[in-house]
């Protein structure tokens, strides 16, 4: 590997992930390296149909090696476990760190919204928080993304010409440059490497 | 160093419970934070103190930022199966009472109401039921007590509806006029409706079955176990407690004061 993601980022804490259209197969991309025992939370929001409960903790379950749970509201957010939103609520992170949702507005037609985890995610975790923006048909997350920067967060963006559907890596370069842009197999390692470095 | 904005915020918050009694002290912080945001770019101001002079000095301002505080998304039969399950697990043990008594918290606009009304009439129960519907809202309980919702929005409650095993046509109980459904009145015949606040009121009644959907999510874990002190008080030995799709009892030390009755609905049962 060539660029930043080589050196290792310190003082992570916590990982935010939002992805729309083709974030499955996104998702699956970058966390399938994950050892068992991998010690940072993931945080994600994947839009889907709002369809009552979905299956996606139990599809991610069964292919990941590390604990994957659907967020419960007031739940403490546990080290090496990837929590997805459910569908029809909001997910944020409270500054006590645990996990709370939501009904407002949708944002983008989108609810849950990337915005709102990243934002939230951004006050709680401040520099110590890793927020990664995938494929994805709309603009949510541009701005959360954004303001991940601002409270001094580390930002990656998935390679536009990668992703299955670039609406909404360009959405976030287009608004801010975030501090690496890179194809999933290269984010997939820089999580592994956040493992091994420590804090 | 606390950011400014969060000092600000508290400060508004702490500045609404001295002057008007709305305690928001112990809502869930993230969403907070973003209704007021939303709340600035409405009343036009560029900081939270701007807008903390003008609802400490306009009550009519604080109303206003009211609606932006409080979270009126609701639908008629939200969540069809547990309306279903309700029919079906609470209902038969409900018609052992001679009279019945349901407290209805934070009932917004009155979707819940209306949907609950009409269950209890299918199944010959609204007659001898008293239904409590509180609020913190004024705005909101007006609503309620009008009964009027939109056309479009009815439309879909037709189907959730009838996926909650109604038994006749939704149209049957309400009158449509221009873009808008009138909900029969004498559904509300036995309905109170009232100013309640779950932050700061007590207990007002003894219960039978309390229903508190989607509005526990809004609080943090102290005031979720204010709310379920609350409910555990009023109702009555084995009483119902029915809550929102995604709340829950796991993380309250309530959990050991009620058992699950259907789990998967969220419908429990007093110990």
């Amino acid at each position: 590997m060539n660029d930043a993601a080589a050196s290792p980022i310190r003082g992570i804490e916590a990982i935010v992930v939002g992805a729309s259209a083709g974030g499955v197969e996104a998702l699956l991309g970058i966390f399938s390296e994950l050892p068992n025992g991998f010690g940072l939370p993931i945080i994600a929001v994947l839009h889907l149909p709002d369809e009552r409960r979905s299956q996606l903790a139990e599809v991610f379950a069964r292919r990941l090696r590390i604990p994957v749970r659907e967020a419960q509201d007031k739940q403490s957010i546990e080290p090496g476990t990837l929590y997805f939103a459910g569908p029809g609520y909001h997910l944020s992170v409270e500054q006590d760190r645990s996990l709370s949702l939501s009904q407002e507005e949708r944002v983008h037609h989108s609810r849950p919204s990337i915005d709102f985890l990243f934002t939230s995610a951004a006050d709680a975790y401040g520099p110590g928080l890793l927020a990664i923006l995938l494929t994805g048909a709309n603009q949510d997350g541009a701005r959360g993304l954004a303001y991940v920067k601002q409270q001094h967060g580390t930002t990656v963006v998935q390679d536009p010409a990668e992703a299955r559907v670039d609406v909404m890596p360009r959405a976030a370069l287009a608004l801010q440059t975030p501090d690496h842009i890179l194809t999933l197999s290269r984010i997939g390692s820089l999580l592994v490497l956040l493992e091994s470095s420590p804090c | 160093m606390e950011k400014s904005s969060d000092i600000e915020l508290r400060l508004l918050i702490e500045a609404i419970y001295l002057k008007y009694s709305y305690d928001f002290r112990d809502y869930s912080g993230a969403s907070v934070k973003r209704r007021v945001a939303h709340a600035m770019r409405q009343f036009d101001c560029a900081t939270i103190s701007a807008l903390q002079e003008r609802v400490l000095h306009d009550p009519a301002a604080f109303m206003q930022l009211l609606q932006f505080l409080t979270i009126p998304v609701s639908e008629m039969f939200r969540d069809p199966s547990h309306f279903l399950a309700i029919r079906q697990e609470v209902v038969p043990l409900l018609k052992t009472y001679p009279s019945i008594k349901i407290w209805i918290a934070g009932c917004s606009t009155g979707e819940e109401v209306y949907s609950m009304a009409i269950l209890l009439r299918e199944e010959g129960l609204l007659e001898r039921t008293i239904i409590y519907a509180t609020d913190i809202n004024p705005a909101s309980l007006d609503k309620a007590k009008q009964g009027i919702f939109s056309l479009e929005n009815v439309r879909a409650y037709t189907t959730n509806y009838q996926q909650a095993g109604g038994q006749r046509s939704f149209a049957d109980y309400y009158t449509a006029a221009y873009d808008y459904a009138i909900f029969d009145k004498t559904l509300r015949e036995n309905v109170t409706f009232a100013d309640h606040s779950l932050a700061t009121d007590s207990v007002f009644s003894e219960t039978q079955l309390i229903s508190c959907r989607n509005v526990l999510i809004y609080f943090n874990k102290k005031l979720q176990d204010r709310a379920f002190g609350l409910f555990h008080e009023s109702l009555c030995h084995r009483g119902f407690l029915v809550l929102g799709s995604k709340e829950t009892l796991d993380f309250s030390g309530y959990n050991k004061h009620f058992e699950p009755l259907v789990k998967q609905e969220r419908i429990y049962r007093k110990s």
